[in-house]
């Protein structure tokens, strides 16, 4: 009975009629979609669809003009929308992460790597030092950093460690979503595929449920369960994500997908 | 054999004599939008249905939408009507999540091409589709290693990617990561094209096992000989194409 | 010099001080939180005490006695030149003891003598931000304030373990107040945090440049940030005073030739000058000296 019990499942999140507008300029609007427990969703759409403003909107940073966005927090579902900001924040270092495309938005350059992955624990009020280093080193083993890279900075990092320590960074404390933007965005083309790699593994061993904006196509394919297209503001598209790029329905996904370069 | 209890009770032959897979009065068709929004008819009213145990056979001519409707059943291709019963779930109608839960425990796919994130390890793409499942690390890896090592994949291989691999080798390696889970049905896109003799033997002999355990499978086969020993029956997909007025 | 009348008592006019007082009050009902106030041109630098200088003024009443303490001594230039500031514009008595002393101004120490109730200590504050070092944005370390965001606090003490072995602040050394607020207690040695909580003096802080005045009122809780398996410690030179003998105060080192021979002694003069006049002796020190 596992697959009826699965689909009885409460979302995490739960957006519905999500708007934001820049003046008389459409941000995103009229967006609604339900996220669930270990689910994967992918954002793909040029630049200016909407797609990192949605993200902005859902993580925090930005507040939408009008529309829910509820996460089902451990007291239950809140709108994040209405929340105190001391309460999202909260959320915010305990059951949410948030990878920014540049590692330098998401690190603190002057600080070594283990007080880098350590901050999330201190800021929960972990007061062992002991533990949090021995967190920090096994945190980035997991991200395949060496252990002897623990008193490090980050500026002695290459791009793709960069990145793997901001991961390590964010996923510390077990959150349950994970805002990425372009995770791979600025990596190579084969530190890419290890930074993939690594994601697939951790959001299947701690069963993340993940929303990943991205503008590409090839990463959302090997990465996101289901697939959102944006094109001016509007979700056009929505579906599984292999159906989505093999089977577009919308004229703008059939133009999108037929673009990409074939290697 | 392996046995798992990975697979419901309900889909034990034993307990359940209906069809696993059940296809009703489906039909498709695709609308380019960037050709003019021409609307292009490719099935319709098709219909078919797989008990456990039973092996179907797709056939006709080619283009004629065998591997459209296999890619349906996948929820690969959105159906235009109709409904297609995988076990409970209609995957013509069902949610993304559904069809991504049948995928990890009910529906297995072996498709004629491979798709892996580069510089995976080989046993690791095997082994993957148990680790989604849950089963611990080391016991997927080591039906990994069982699996790869009876389709002839020399060892040194294992930890290398299967990207840089031959046409044979990679199709061997998609077998594996198709049959690693015993799915309760399962589809197969010419499993044995670009095998050698020795290595045809052991995917027929794995297809026969999984029908031995109960699994419905859909098959597309090219190779005759295997066409013939393993389907129960075949369904000639041309009458489902639609007519040109 | 020119007659000194023209200024009003203690320099400042009585609105400004009145702001500041404000300022003061708000502190103290908040202990810990930083109040911003409208810092004013004084006759001396920054980094020369103005907002100490500033709180000072605002606090003087004519029958106050004034100390003032530079490292812990009453002779050092910035001393000697502020308590003469206040003798010559408020026209107040000053005394070099600290228990005869109502107002006290500090740079970088807390007397050894222990303060009393109706005693008021200014601290002279260059950055009263404690997060700034690893937050370089204002707007940022309020919002942290304000939602008690104090992850990057143990940050910095973190990297300090890291780097050599031990919480290696010495001083600067971040406390927090009340459960509340985590207040930088201006440059003073991590020897003096445990006499910030707890203390019967009021304690008053005004970083003049920074345009931030706060404070712990009498018997505040004031807890210095560490690690569970890394205790705050309030270290000092493993020595005694080399002039009075004293095992448990604040020391200087002082080189004395240039064979760099060196000695320890107290950086509280008072306490040391107090202790010698009442017949304790250190290894190098003199029954007359001191005065």
């Amino acid at each position: 009975m596992s697959i009826l019990a699965k689909m009885k499942m409460q979302p995490l999140l739960s957006v519905r009629d999500l708007a934001k507008f820049y003046g008389g300029r459409i941000g995103c609007a009229d967006v609604g979609f339900d996220l669930y427990p270990g689910e994967v969703l992918g954002i793909v759409g040029e630049s200016g669809s909407g797609k990192s403003t949605l993200l902005s909107c859902l993580a925090g940073h930005l507040a939408p003009d009008r529309g829910e966005v509820i996460f089902d927090t451990k007291e239950g579902l809140r709108d994040t929308v209405l929340m105190a900001e001391a309460a999202r924040r909260r959320l915010a270092r305990t059951d949410w992460a948030y990878v920014h495309q540049n590692p330098r938005d998401g690190l603190r350059m002057g600080v070594s790597a283990g007080g880098n992955v350590g901050e999330r624990l201190m800021a929960v009020g972990a007061r062992h030092y002991g533990q949090i280093r021995d967190a920090a080193v096994d945190w980035l083993g997991r991200v395949e950093i060496a252990a002897d890279r623990v008193d490090d900075r980050p500026s002695a990092f290459s791009g793709g460690m960069q990145q793997r320590l901001q991961i390590a960074r964010n996923l510390v404390t077990g959150p349950r979503l994970v805002f990425m933007d372009e995770p791979t965005g600025g990596l190579d083309v084969s530190v890419q595929a290890r930074l993939l790699d690594l994601l697939r593994g951790l959001v299947r061993e701690m069963g993340l449920s993940a929303i990943i904006v991205t503008h590409d196509l090839a990463v959302v394919r090997l990465l996101a369960d289901r697939l959102m297209v944006m094109k001016g503001g509007y979700v056009v598209e929505q579906g599984l994500t292999d159906q989505v790029l093999d089977d577009p329905q919308h004229e703008y996904t059939q133009l999108l997908v037929s673009s990409v370069l074939q290697v | 054999m392996i046995r798992s209890t990975n697979i419901p009770s309900f889909w034990s032959p034993r307990f359940c004599r209906c069809d696993v897979i059940t296809i009703s009065n489906l039909s498709k068709s695709f609308t380019l939008h960037n050709q003019g929004a021409a609307v292009i008819p490719v099935m319709t009213g098709a219909n078919l249905g797989v008990a456990p145990g039973e092996c179907l056979g797709l056939v006709g001519a080619s283009g004629s939408g065998k591997s459209t409707l296999m890619r349906m059943i996948w929820g690969n291709y959105l159906a235009a009507s109709g409904s297609i019963m995988v076990g409970d779930v209609d995957v013509a109608k069902a949610a993304p999540r559904e069809i991504i839960t049948l995928r990890r425990g009910t529906l297995g796919y072996v498709s004629q091409f491979l798709r892996v994130v580069p510089r995976v390890p080989t046993m690791d793409v095997v082994a993957e589709p148990l680790l989604t499942l849950g089963v611990p690390a080391e016991e997927a890896r080591a039906r990994a290693m069982a699996l790869l090592a009876q389709l002839n994949i020399p060892e040194r291989l294992w930890s290398l990617s299967p990207t840089t691999f031959s046409g044979g080798e990679q199709q061997r390696v998609n077998i594996a990561r198709g049959f690693v889970h015993p799915y309760p049905a399962l589809l197969l896109d010419e499993p044995t094209a670009s095998l050698d003799l020795v290595n045809r033997e052991v995917v027929l002999t794995l297809i026969e096992a999984a029908k031995a355990r109960g699994a419905a499978i859909i098959g597309i086969f090219h190779d005759e000989q295997a066409r013939a020993r393993l389907c129960d029956r075949l369904v000639d997909v041309t009458q489902f194409t639609p007519k040109v007025a | 010099m020119t007659d000194q009348t023209a200024y009003n008592f203690a320099y400042l006019d009585e609105q400004t001080k009145r702001m500041i007082r404000r300022a003061i009050l708000k502190g103290v009902a908040i202990p810990g939180y930083q109040v911003p106030f409208a810092s004013r041109e004084m006759p001396m630098p920054y980094g020369w005490g103005t907002g100490g200088v500033q709180v000072t003024s605002a606090c003087l009443v004519p029958e106050d006695r004034l100390k003032v303490i530079d490292q812990g001594a009453d002779d050092t230039t910035n001393a000697v030149s502020i308590r003469r500031f206040f003798q010559r514009t408020a026209g107040i008595e000053v005394t070099e003891a600290t228990a005869d002393a109502t107002v006290i101004q500090t740079r970088h120490r807390i007397p050894e003598t222990p303060l009393t109730e109706g005693q008021i200590l200014v601290y002279q504050v260059p950055i009263p931000e404690p997060l700034r070092f690893l937050e370089p944005r204002e707007t940022e370390t309020r919002k942290m304030h304000e939602l008690e965001d104090y992850g990057l606090m143990h940050v910095k003490l973190y990297e300090d373990i890291s780097r050599h072995g031990q919480i290696a602040t010495a001083y600067d050394y971040p406390v927090k107040v009340e459960g509340r607020y985590v207040m930088d207690p201006s440059p003073i040695p991590k020897f003096d945090n445990p006499k910030l909580g707890g203390n019967a003096a009021i304690q008053l802080f005004g970083a003049g440049r920074e345009q931030r005045i706060y404070a712990l009122p009498p018997y505040t809780q004031a807890i210095s940030l560490d690690f569970d398996d890394y205790p705050f410690t309030a270290s000092k030179a493993d020595h005694a005073c080399d002039l009075c003998g004293a095992p448990d105060s604040y020391l200087d080192e002082v080189i004395t030739d240039d064979q760099g021979s060196r000695m320890f002694v107290c950086s509280d003069t008072d306490f040391c000058g107090s202790r010698r006049a009442a017949g304790h002796i250190g290894p190098m020190g003199t029954p007359s000296a001191g005065g």
